[in-house]
């Protein structure tokens, strides 16, 4: 007999851990997404009592792993027109040796033959094992809308044979990109000071890192996704430190250094490290090779803003969008003086109507080369587009402050 | 699985209505793929049907207006989506016009 506390505690952590193993697999047995989902609940609710009785496992994966699928093998006998997929399953064993199917299950998610909302709602429902009214909650849409569009896209993966499989390599490079962008909207959803409420909020980027960690350990070749995993690492490390106890916005130079997580921020530069020898830069490569130069600096004062610039110019030959650029006239402005990252702004106005921060960078230009009225002018720009409370709130202090 | 490529252009298409596909279809009907597949005359040739009430029904013109129309179509055989958007992506309308793959339904 084992408590029952202790059980629960047991099968919350094979929960958090293998459930998306586990349903992988079975998705990979059956073919059949909505019977190997009710299998592996089920082989969750037996595991409460059944531990009880007999002691936790040794291999809890493996244990649910065999149960789920016994269940899922009772329940195809017992259908007629299971009697097809029954053949695909390879017979009975302990599943000891079960394959890692995760890596499918995340690639046929990210399929982009589904709406990109799909993909992300599918990442979370299968492989983070989130409920869908956790999901909806965490989207800002009704449980029913989201149940609809959880049903719709595994009918579609199931109709239009979307494959269960990690693509081919000549496909990888293609596909690769679309899995990693899934992950990232997650985390940033999860990051982004606007919408949803905080718990559900850390949740989705605690999911993000932890599959972005899954998948970089079963793509060891991939720097990419290594790349991912160490920007969101070094990002997700100053977290705490964001917000003041107001819950007001605390820009990045003011920021209590020592609040953030400093564990988070050494794997970070760990992970970009060994990324660097595969010797292929990417954009999440580059990216969290900034988040790095920030994250390592012990002050304000000290950060390498010229190395930060260069890094912007590397970065905007993989993704030259006017945000980039935006953030490059930043850095630019930090390296060689306010002036010359005004320069940069120059053009940005036609590309990027309507977002706050280009006003808000302007302002802040303006505002360093003591030109009080045009940064105030430009600051009332900013606070008319700012879309969050916390950002309104920050430009309306500069204000006081200049006036 | 079976696929249908519907082959749909707006009315510049229609330029590329001669050109054929015979590189396409000679290489993915030797890969097995290709089942079937016809250009279609343009939709001012076409004649809508219905039956309501026991009554026929007819219209001049295609079955909606839309910028885009159907001009051709292919039935493939493929493994999954993903070599069903291989053969798709490589056929030349892909190049000016769109398009789409639906997976046939046979009861």
């Amino acid at each position: 007999m084992t408590g029952a506390a202790e059980v629960r505690r047991a099968v919350d952590a094979a929960f958090r851990d293998e459930w998306g193993q586990v349903l992988a697999t079975v998705i990979g047995l059956t073919g059949d997404w909505e019977l190997a989902e009710e299998c592996v609940q089920d082989a969750f609710a037996r595991a409460l009592e059944r531990w009880e009785r007999d002691g936790v496992p040794r291999r809890p994966g493996a244990w649910l792993t065999t149960t789920a699928r016994r269940r899922a093998l009772d329940r195809l006998r017992r259908d007629a027109a299971g009697a097809a997929k029954l053949r695909r399953i390879v017979p009975e064993g302990d599943a000891e040796d079960v394959p890692d199917d995760r890596l499918r299950l995340m690639f046929t998610c990210c399929h982009p033959a589904l709406a990109m909302d799909a993909r992300v709602a599918l990442t979370l429902r299968t492989l983070a094992g989130l409920t869908t009214a956790e999901i909806a909650r965490a989207f800002l849409v009704s449980e029913d809308t989201m149940s609809k569009r959880l049903t719709r896209a595994k009918r579609k993966i199931r109709d239009a044979g979307v494959p269960y499989r990690v693509p081919p390599a000549h496909l990888l490079p293609e596909r690769l990109p679309g899995v990693l962008a899934v992950l990232y909207l997650l985390f940033t959803r999860g990051y982004a000071a606007s919408a949803g409420d905080a718990l559900v909020r850390r949740d989705l980027s605690a999911e993000a890192v932890r599959l972005a960690r899954v998948l970089s350990g079963l793509l060891p070749r991939e720097p990419e996704a290594a790349g991912l995993l160490a920007l969101m690492l070094l990002h997700d490390a100053r977290r705490d430190a964001r917000l003041d106890a107001a819950g007001d916005l605390v820009l990045l130079e003011d920021q209590d250094r020592s609040r953030w997580d400093a564990a988070a921020v050494a794997e970070g530069v760990a992970v970009l490290r060994a990324a660097r020898r595969e010797a292929r830069p990417g954009p999440y490569q580059v990216q969290a090779e900034i988040a790095a130069c920030h994250a390592t600096a012990r002050k304000a004062a000290e950060t390498d803003w010229p190395r930060i610039a260069a890094l912007y110019d590397r970065l905007a030959v993989f993704v030259p969008t006017p945000v980039v650029a935006l953030n490059r006239a930043v850095a630019v402005g930090m390296a060689e003086g306010p002036e010359r990252g005004l320069a940069l702004l120059d053009g940005l106005d036609d590309r990027l109507p309507g977002y706050h921060l280009l006003p808000a960078t302007r302002a802040d230009l303006l505002r360093r080369l003591g030109r009080a009225a045009e940064a105030a002018a430009a600051y009332r720009e900013a606070l008319a587009l700012a879309p969050t409370e916390p950002e309104r709130r920050f430009l309306a202090r500069r204000i006081a402050e200049i006036e | 699985m079976e696929y249908m490529l519907l082959i749909c252009g707006d009315e510049s298409a229609a330029a590329h209505a001669a050109d054929g596909c015979d590189g396409w279809a000679d290489e993915m009907a030797a890969r097995g793929v290709l089942r079937d597949g016809a250009g279609l005359r343009p939709p001012s040739d076409a004649t809508t049907v219905r039956r309501r009430a026991g009554e026929v029904l007819l219209t001049d013109g295609p079955f909606a207006e839309t910028r885009e129309q159907i001009g051709g179509f292919c039935l493939i055989e493929c493994a999954d989506l993903d070599e069903a958007v291989e053969v798709a992506g490589r056929h030349p309308a892909a190049a000016y016009g769109t398009i789409e793959i639906r997976p046939v339904l046979r009861p």
